[in-house]
């Protein structure tokens, strides 16, 4: 993990970053809350938990413009609650039911939102990363102006196909931006075992790619990194890689016991680097708010989550009729 | 002693060619390595070089030849000072084709497959006044391209070689011309890589055309085909289609192996969420491959190399498009139904061909589209011969016969009057010897053979 880089005068009003700490928080809640539904049996399959890697998403949002497109694997809540998608949506197909963003025929894993140019959801690892390359090819092509986020991660990293996309991206210049959520266990593959270099973003060297380390603990670091990325596409110099630095608290998946790692581990990481108390931090530090308006901000966002559950239990299974549904568009 | 210099074969599937240009003139010295001529193959013109040295003593073949066969003795070599004896030329096993072995059943049905097209197409693809012109396979792929190109600035080309090389097998001949770089884009080597832009692309509002250079090479980006590009409209609630073509040879071409003679017809027909078209003919190359730009969903376009430079009748219409999914009788008959589609057709049409002689009528179906696919034309079929066999290059194991034989199994019992038979590809990688490699693929005798038997003849 490297050093927290400080940010000696955050470039953001206490208003951005109170939003910051809501969006944040949010994505927390939410993921508490699914993992209990889990345990309750309301949730089946796969679950992939966001806890501890708020900040990544939430900077990077900060640094989107609207009609900016993002697309990632199958570790997806945060993403779509941080670009806007409705929790009560995400949650019911978490549930797998009639009122989820596919209607319950995607789950966890599988969620899209053209209104909210959110893409996925991708099950295979690292198969979003040519797709979001494919996105920024169409972008190009329309002359929009528009850049793509394509998240993956350091298990991804690893694939053939995101050096296949590495090379067309930057042979045709294309504006997306690769963003490596290194939270440095693939499953539970300590990145040491599994990379050879200790430094992924070096490897866009070799397709003439610029790439940067960036603390993913600080949101603050990850949407000033996030704005030079989205500057240098938009500019039409071709795609940038920004190498993550996170950590998730949880396990690759509900039912990973993550005896990889130490308890001392994960507990050093979640008391000295935890993204949303750092921000609280700096809100309480610099005046901007009391205990008592962060203690209304949990109120409400805990309410925003309880909805969703309340939504997700009560929305009907799909109707059996589903089943034959959505195999073919309309010719 | 005189040397026969004779016409080359320069692809795989070459089997005449064009003597386009001599560059050497009668008396002319020459030595080996020099080009001696340029020769358009099916693919593209080639230079063509001398393998001995001597003096060009006498041309057998003039530039501008059309149609010279493979191994016809184009020009005559002496030594210096030696006279060109009078016969030379057409001497006995060098004038023979160099490949019978490999297509014979493909060469012989060539010339007679349009006529039969005239004589018996019960359900036409065009109203019956449309003028025809020939056309081959390769060019009526690269019209239909080319007129959806034209018609909407949101479809492009990519893939290995289709822009400043033409196309590896020539499809694309002309269209980086037209339509330019932006358009028409050569990817790099990398089929994992270029399939998922495409799907990406397709996601994001385009409509692609992904050419493989065959679909051999496929097989790297299956995940992308299969797990993206078919099942996000479904995962996504019907939210994010995929519309995008995926196309290009698949099947055995000619003596190329195991790792490039694959037919993925029953590959892909498995799976839910594409649409999978595999034409014979070449106005069912251009109406289908029309109908798959439009289509709003992932359509496997299969292709074949030995069909490229298949000439048949081509309506000329403003728009001529076949839709998917519906199948084509090309020869009605009472006595049995014999179901192929693609190359199996060549076996197909000459079975019916030969059964007829014998007093045999078969009506032959071609499926044309494997997803979705008309058992109903089938069932139709066979409810009046009450007998089927079917034909494709494909393996036996899970094939697209299998698939027609369960079908009218479980819909037609009541009609069949004997078991069905698939005749398939055996059931071996393909081999590259000559005489393997015809073993491997279906014959002609094998089709006629399995009429027979459902016929009890």
């Amino acid at each position: 993990m490297a050093a927290r880089k400080t940010t000696a005068k955050p470039n953001v009003s206490p208003e951005e970053l109170t939003q910051y700490y809501r969006d944040m928080l949010l994505i927390r809640r939410f993921e508490e809350k699914a993992g209990q539904l889990y345990g309750m049996g309301l949730i089946g399959g796969f679950c992939h938990l966001y806890i501890g890697q708020e900040a990544v998403v939430v900077g990077l949002e900060a640094a989107a413009e609207e009609g900016d497109k993002r697309i990632t694997s199958y570790r997806d809540h945060g993403h779509m609650l941080a670009c806007g998608m409705d929790p009560n949506g995400v949650m019911a197909e978490l549930t797998g039911r009639e009122g989820g963003y596919s209607k319950g025929k995607g789950g966890s894993m599988h969620m899209f939102s053209r209104e909210k140019h959110f893409y996925g959801g991708h099950g295979i690892v690292g198969a979003q990363v040519p797709l979001g390359a494919g996105l920024a090819f169409a972008d190009k092509y329309k002359g929009n102006g528009r850049v793509t986020f394509t998240y993956f991660g350091d298990g991804a990293a690893n694939q053939g196909q995101v050096y296949e996309t590495f090379n067309m991206a930057a042979l045709w210049d294309l504006p997306v931006v690769f963003v490596i959520e290194n939270n440095q266990y693939a499953m539970g593959t300590a990145m040491k075992r599994s990379t050879s270099t200790p430094d992924i973003y070096h490897r866009g060297n070799a397709f003439g790619i610029p790439g940067e380390m960036v603390d993913g603990m600080d949101v603050l670091a990850v949407k000033a990194a996030g704005e030079k990325a989205v500057k240098h596409c938009r500019a039409g110099k071709g795609p940038y890689i920004l190498e993550i630095k996170t950590y998730r608290y949880r396990g690759h998946s509900m039912s990973d016991p993550a005896k990889y790692r130490t308890r001392e581990e994960v507990s050093k990481m979640r008391e000295e680097r935890d993204p949303i108390d750092h921000v609280r931090d700096m809100l309480v530090q610099g005046g901007h708010a009391s205990e008592e308006d962060l203690k209304a901000i949990d109120k409400e966002i805990k309410a925003v989550v309880n909805a969703s559950a309340e939504f997700a239990r009560e929305s009907p299974e799909p109707a059996l009729d589903e089943l034959w549904t959505d195999i073919y568009a309309d010719a | 002693m005189p040397t026969e210099i004779l016409m080359p074969a320069l692809s795989p599937t070459m089997e005449e060619g064009t003597l386009a240009k001599w560059l050497v003139k009668e008396g002319d010295t020459v030595s080996a390595g020099d080009v001696i001529a340029e020769i358009e193959t099916d693919k593209a013109t080639m230079e063509f070089e001398a393998v001995d040295e001597g003096v060009m003593g006498r041309i057998l073949v003039t530039e501008g030849t059309q149609n010279v066969a493979v191994n016809t003795p184009i020009a005559v070599l002496v030594e210096e000072g030696e006279e060109v004896p009078d016969q030379v030329g057409g001497t006995g096993a060098a004038a023979q084709p160099a490949k019978p072995a490999a297509q014979p059943a493909a060469a012989a049905a060539q010339p007679a497959a349009p006529a039969r097209v005239e004589a018996a197409r019960p359900e036409p693809d065009w109203p019956e006044d449309t003028k025809t012109k020939k056309q081959t396979v390769r060019e009526a792929l690269r019209d239909a391209m080319a007129e959806e190109m034209r018609a909407d600035g949101d479809v492009f080309l990519m893939g290995e070689e289709v822009a400043e090389y033409q196309g590896a097998y020539k499809i694309s001949q002309g269209l980086l011309d037209e339509f330019g770089s932006k358009r028409v884009i050569d990817t790099p080597i990398t089929e994992h890589g270029f399939t998922g832009i495409g799907v990406g692309a397709a996601f994001g509002g385009l409509r692609p055309i992904v050419e493989f250079m065959t679909f051999n090479f496929a097989m790297q980006a299956m995940d992308q085909i299969i797990n993206s590009a078919a099942k996000t409209l479904y995962m996504s609630g019907g939210q994010m289609g995929c519309p995008i073509v995926f196309r290009g040879p698949s099947g055995a071409a000619a003596r190329v192996g195991a790792q490039h003679s694959q037919d993925y017809a029953a590959w892909y027909a498995h799976i839910p969420g594409l649409k999978v078209a595999m034409p014979y003919s070449a106005s069912d190359a251009k109406g289908l491959l029309k109908s798959a730009i439009r289509d709003p969903n992932p359509v496997i376009f299969l292709e074949n190399e030995i069909l490229y430079g298949r000439s048949f009748d081509v309506p000329v219409m403003e728009d001529f498009t076949v839709p998917l999914g519906k199948a084509r009788i090309w020869r009605e008959g009472s006595d049995l139904t014999i179901v192929s589609f693609g190359i199996g057709m060549t076996y197909a049409l000459e079975a019916a061909e030969k059964l007829a002689e014998e007093g045999i009528e078969a009506e032959v179906i071609d499926l044309r589209c494997l997803r979705p696919i008309d058992t109903a034309a089938v069932i139709a079929s066979v409810q009046k011969t009450n007998r089927c066999v079917t034909v494709e290059e494909g393996w036996p194991v899970a094939s697209i016969g299998n698939y027609i034989s369960a079908t009218l199994m479980q819909q037609a019992f009541d009609w069949l009057d004997a078991p069905v038979i698939n005749v398939t590809g055996k059931d071996v990688p393909m081999p590259y010897a000559a005489n393997l490699e015809r073993h491997a693929l279906v014959t002609t005798p094998e089709v006629i053979e399995a009429a027979k038997q459902v016929c009890y003849r």
